[in-house]
């Protein structure tokens, strides 16, 4: 039986181990099923009977500071600018404030890039494999400092456009996927 | 002085014999570290942390050597899937940090911290306490490194971290942040050891070692501190530039925004030339010194010497645009560092020519030190001509980041710095340790070191003129790069079996190898070898006056020391700065644990930063604890700290 | 001495070929230099020592000695100046002021090289990647500029390398005194896939070149059968679109290499595989299994599908 103060050292070592290893793999490749992973999202709050809990759905990427930042760099190739800016909207709505229209859970956003939504944003399904999707939802988040600092990407090589994910204040989503949400302009 | 005391206790008369025992257990008691591990962790003697020193760097230099084993393994033939490119990344980028920032520089500074207080005839280094700091910075800057390394942190952006690449754009995480920090940790302790050195080597000369007395190993550590101090500094500022760019949005190398992608380059490179002379010039310390002892005669040309050494560290500092030449800058600027790169090899040319005569006219004893001096002869000027070439614009612009640079660069380093580093070892050894190395597995080490050496690197001069650039995880097979590949693979594994041969030599003699007498070598003639060995905590019992260059040859029976020094507190004796007249007398601190505190607190700042700015303010306040009490005054009773003059 | 692929000891165009002189003399300079010292030096630690006295009278006295080290100085010093002015004088010789026969401006990306031929009218010019043609025995200037960090342009058989640094464009001259294929590949470590980011410059003659950059100029061939329409389709509504141009096509992305005439070109993936229908379906599926970290993601195409497209993107000549 290892002494006390080894197992804890070990433990604080597996932890940090842990914390590291997700932060810092860079995956280069996905195996095909979870290349193609969708999730499903409830479309209405409302259901028969007693509320079902919801299992969240936690996307590994946010944990990892190259998905993140393959996120920002599919940001900006796959044009999404064109639209939100750099998180600060245009034609489309903001992305790195407080209100989301359609939910900031990661499904919610996942959902958004590839189904599309009303009033514009257009369907990606087949265009954006999931695997970059769900790297983009990562991003996305991060825009409105939901991301831990560590993870979250810094300023890029360009005029600054919007306030870096690192060192943004977290916003947290103050509609949480209600529709009411739907009558902001 | 007053009356001449023999420092041989058997000379004397019995009472006079007695009151030397008395003042070797006087001394001794003053002198010595408390016992045990707390005591090990309080030291503050020059020697032990020196040795720790070197032992640490030794270990770097191990690590950075499986690095480079790993490395070999995967270019050893073509389109080889044995490491990919995240991995390699990594492995190139530790291999070099670790062998130019945690082996090469410290080495060479731990050599001096040990060599010169003895060299010089003194107790200690000027500064204790600080040392010992600068020591622990350094070992927890290097534990850093690698505990990083091995929770897949390690950095991956070349120990150069070229920006944009290095940026945080295009280097997510924080691999960079890592070797960012470490460069601090390794700084910091530089700029310690070059202070060290400066101050010790001015103010704490043996009376009668002036200047122009002056080993010339000593010589070579003051110009190799100076260096530190104007270079050091510069990578301390470009790191924390991409340091502060990547955690708080600054724009130093961001060109959208008003900085420059370029400066960068700029500033590393003119810390990183004169960052290799900073590697090579103690070096050159080393193969005078075993020179002399080997040839039994005095190095020939003093002055020429000495002025080489300071112009070699003068000009060291014009030459750091021939990194940049394929860069956009204006050709006419270029040529001046073309002139400037080609012209640093007269002074370097003279040293040769000064210990070529020097061997001419002596005695040579083809000891292991003096094997690995004339190994180094012969592979350094390889290095220094293909530098001589790469000086060249039009030729570098096509050499330049392939395997003729690495090529080069190993040569200048192994062959100019590596090769007397163990001469060094196997000259040392003995003072360090008490114990002689085996000549024959000497032999063996240098033959094995010297083959793979050159079978490693001298086909990569073709490598790269064959098109192969450097920093590549793979080949294709076409290139035809495979075969050259895999010899210099097979001259890495020979490099390997030296090293272990070295280890062997080592730990057998550590052992129970031969006891070594003060003077083993029986020429030597500098001051470290008048004094056991291992020497005692306070060096020397009587501090010795110097009456010529070369203090062990020109030793008279009657010749004078010093006294007057109090045994009962730690004192040193400082002289002038040009004739090293005795000046004053100077207590220097007892051992204390607070330096180590202090840079555990240090440590803990600059890990922390990585993660958040607030760590500077926490840290300060952090490291501000340890700071005061380690310069708290703490007068014991009936003791004056004010310095008192000689009459 | 085996041919190499891409060699500084194989010129093939003025430049290289200038500084492939300054190599021989510096090499000559060098072997003989070290020879002497070498020489010198084993003299000196191995000459016979019989006595002490023998060593006082064999030994040249400290004056003859200073004038040896004197002399051997001021060679040093000779020997460097020679080199300074063959150097220079190369340098000189390799600056030149010409109109060039053709500007192409060479963007660098990770990990890939995009070319643009520049022509007075605008939809003569010409976008390409990876393989870069020009015409020989005349004078090619180009103006590089990088996308993202800083690479290097190095084709070793006709020139020196110059840097691609992000935000300052620098220019670099080529000339082919053959025609022939020349490769050379990047040469500042720029990530993951620096090791495979080659290119190629093919030098033609003037005809074949003219002929060449016609058709580049074209739009992509319509598809004819129901096969390539097939495969057409499939390229328009697969993730192919949106990082792809294929001039004549709605897709006009520009984030990686210009597809328009792919099947002219023999290297696909920056130099990393022969241009093969085999080699481009693997490359399709699974660029990651061959270059770890690239830009191009994985794609699961049905087998018809994927037929279809190998067939369409074998029109595009």
């Amino acid at each position: 039986m290892p002494h006390p103060s080894l197992r804890l050292a070990l433990m604080l070592a597996g932890l940090l181990l842990a914390s590291a290893c997700q932060r810092e793999t860079r995956r280069f490749r996905e195996s095909p099923p979870a290349a193609t992973s969708e999730t499903a999202v409830a479309m209405s709050e409302l259901q028969p009977g007693p509320k079902a809990r919801d299992l969240p759905v936690v996307n590994p990427y946010e944990k990892n500071a190259y998905a993140v930042a393959e996120g920002e760099r599919l940001f900006g190739a796959y044009n999404c600018t064109g639209c939100h800016s750099h998180g600060g909207g245009g034609i489309g709505p903001a992305l790195m404030d407080d209100e989301w229209i359609y939910g900031s859970d990661p499904e919610n956003i996942f959902s958004t890039i590839v189904e599309g939504r009303p009033n514009g944003m257009p369907s990606f399904r087949g265009k954006i494999p999931n695997y970059q999707v769900w790297q983009l939802v990562a991003y996305v988040r991060s825009m409105s400092g939901l991301l831990a600092k560590d993870v979250a990407p810094a300023r890029d090589d360009h005029m600054v456009m919007a306030p870096e994910p690192q060192r943004t204040q977290v916003k947290e989503p103050i509609h949480a996927f209600t529709p009411a949400a739907a009558e902001h302009p | 002085m007053s009356a001449p005391i023999t420092a041989d206790p058997a000379a004397a008369e019995p009472e006079a014999r007695a009151s030397v025992r008395e003042l070797h257990e006087t001394l001794e008691r003053t002198w010595s570290d408390r016992p045990g591990l707390l005591g090990w962790l309080m030291s503050v003697d020059h020697k032990s942390l020196g040795k720790r020193y070197v032992i640490t760097a030794f270990v770097f230099f191990l690590l950075g050597g499986i690095e480079a084993a790993m490395m070999r393994m995967q270019l050893a033939r073509p389109e080889s899937r044995l490491i990919g490119p995240d991995l390699y990344n990594q492995l190139f980028t530790t291999h070099g940090t670790t062998m130019m920032f945690l082996f090469a520089v410290p080495v060479m500074v731990a050599m001096g911290l040990y060599l010169v207080p003895l060299m010089i005839g003194s107790r200690d280094v000027a500064f204790p306490r600080l040392n010992a700091y600068g020591y622990y910075t350094y070992l927890i800057g290097g534990l850093f490194l690698y505990t990083a390394f091995f929770l897949n942190t390690g950095p991956d952006a070349g120990w150069f971290a070229y920006t944009p690449l290095s940026g945080p754009e295009f280097a997510p995480g924080k691999r960079v942040d890592v070797w960012a920090q470490t460069i601090t940790f390794t700084e910091i302790s530089a700029i310690i050891g070059a202070i060290e050195l400066i101050v010790t080597i001015f103010k704490q000369r043996a009376p009668g070692m002036s200047l122009n007395r002056m080993p010339l190993l000593v010589w070579s550590m003051l110009v190799m501190a100076f260096m530190i101090l104007f270079a050091m500094p510069w990578v301390a500022v470009d790191s924390q530039f991409l340091a502060m760019d990547r955690l708080i949005g600054t724009h130093f190398f961001n060109q959208a925004e008003g900085g420059d992608a370029l400066l960068w380059q700029h500033l590393f490179w003119f810390f990183g030339h004169p960052e290799v002379y900073i590697i090579f010039i103690p070096a050159l310390g080393y193969v005078s010194t075993i020179i002399a002892t080997f040839t039994r005669r005095e190095i020939f040309g003093y002055p020429a010497m000495v002025l080489s050494l300071v112009a070699t560290g003068f000009l060291g500092f014009g030459l750091w645009v021939h990194h940049m030449f394929a860069t956009n800058i204006p050709q006419l600027g270029e040529s001046f560092f073309t002139a400037a790169s080609a012209m640093i090899a007269i002074p370097t040319g003279i040293q040769f020519f000064c210990w070529i005569a020097t061997i001419w006219g002596g005695r040579p004893r083809f000891t292991t030190p003096f094997l690995f001096i004339l190994g180094f002869m012969v592979t350094f000027l390889i290095g220094g001509l293909s530098g001589v070439m790469v000086a060249s614009v039009p030729f570098d612009l096509q050499v330049h980041d392939t395997f003729f640079i690495v090529a080069h660069l190993h040569y200048v380093l192994i062959g100019g710095a590596v090769f007397p580093l163990w001469g060094a070892f196997y000259y040392w050894f003995p003072k360090l340790t008490g114990r002689m190395l085996s000549e024959r597995l000497g032999r063996w080490n240098f033959a094995l070191f010297f083959i793979g050496m050159n079978v490693t690197f001298f086909p990569m001069h073709l490598l790269g003129l064959a098109g192969m650039p450097r920093r590549v995880y793979t080949y294709l097979a076409e290139t035809g790069w495979g075969t050259l590949n895999l010899v210099a693979t097979v001259g890495g594994v020979t490099i390997a079996a030296s090293v272990l041969v070295f280890l062997y030599n080592v730990a057998r003699s550590l052992a129970n190898g031969e006891v070594a007498s003060s003077d083993p070598w029986e020429a030597s003639s500098t001051l470290e070898w008048a004094t056991t060995s291992p020497p005692p905590a306070y060096n020397f019992a009587h501090l010795p006056v110097v009456q010529g260059r070369y203090p062990l040859w020109s030793r008279t029976v009657d010749e004078p020391v010093v006294t007057g020094l109090r045994t009962d507190q730690r004192q040193l004796l400082i002289t002038t700065l040009l004739d090293a007249t005795p000046d004053h007398r100077h207590r220097t601190p007892d051992p204390t644990l607070w330096p180590l505190v202090a840079a555990v607190a240090t440590g803990v700042t600059f890990i922390a930063l990585i993660f958040t700015p607030w760590a500077l303010v926490v840290g300060a306040a952090l490291v501000a604890g340890p700071l005061i009490a380690w310069g708290w005054p703490k007068p014991k009773p009936g003791d004056p700290i004010v310095t008192e003059g000689v009459r | 001495m085996p041919d190499w692929l891409q060699s500084v000891l194989q010129p093939a165009g003025p430049q290289a070929e200038r500084v492939h002189a300054l190599w021989n003399f510096m090499l000559a300079v060098s072997v003989i230099v070290y020879v002497v010292v070498v020489g010198v030096l084993l003299l000196a630690t191995f000459r016979p020592r019989h006595s002490e006295a023998e060593l006082a009278e064999g030994a040249p006295g400290e004056r003859g000695v200073t004038r040896l080290v004197s002399l051997a100085t001021a060679v040093t010093v000779l020997t460097l100046f020679a080199f300074l002015l063959f150097d220079f004088s190369t340098g000189r010789a390799l600056t030149s002021s010409v109109k060039p026969a053709v500007s192409i401006e060479v963007t660098g990306h990770q990990w890939w090289w995009e070319a643009t031929y520049y022509h007075d009218i605008p939809n003569k010019r010409v976008t390409t990647a990876n393989e870069i043609h020009i015409p020989v025995g005349r004078p090619v200037l180009l103006r590089l500029n990088s996308q993202d960090v800083i690479h290097s342009f190095w084709a070793p058989d006709l020139n020196g390398k110059r840097d691609l640094i992000p935000g300052k464009e620098s220019s670099l001259w080529l000339e082919a005194d053959t025609p022939g294929v020349y490769r050379g590949q990047c040469a500042e470590f720029c990530g993951y896939q620096h090791a495979k980011m080659a290119f190629l410059i093919v030098a033609d003659r003037p005809a074949d070149f003219q002929r060449w950059y016609a058709a580049q100029a074209d739009t992509a061939k319509t598809p004819t059968d129901s096969l390539t329409s097939r495969g057409l389709e499939v390229f328009l509504t697969s993730p192919c679109v949106m990082c792809h141009t294929i001039h004549g096509t709605p897709a006009g992305a520009t984030l990686g290499p210009d597809l328009t005439h792919v099947a002219s070109r023999r290297y696909i993936g920056a130099g990393a595989l022969p241009n093969t229908r085999g080699n481009l379906a693997g490359w399709i599926l699974d660029a990651q299994g061959i270059k770890p970290g690239a830009h191009m993601p994985p794609n699961s195409l049905s087998p018809a599908d994927l037929q279809a497209l190998l067939a369409y993107l074998g029109t595009l000549k």
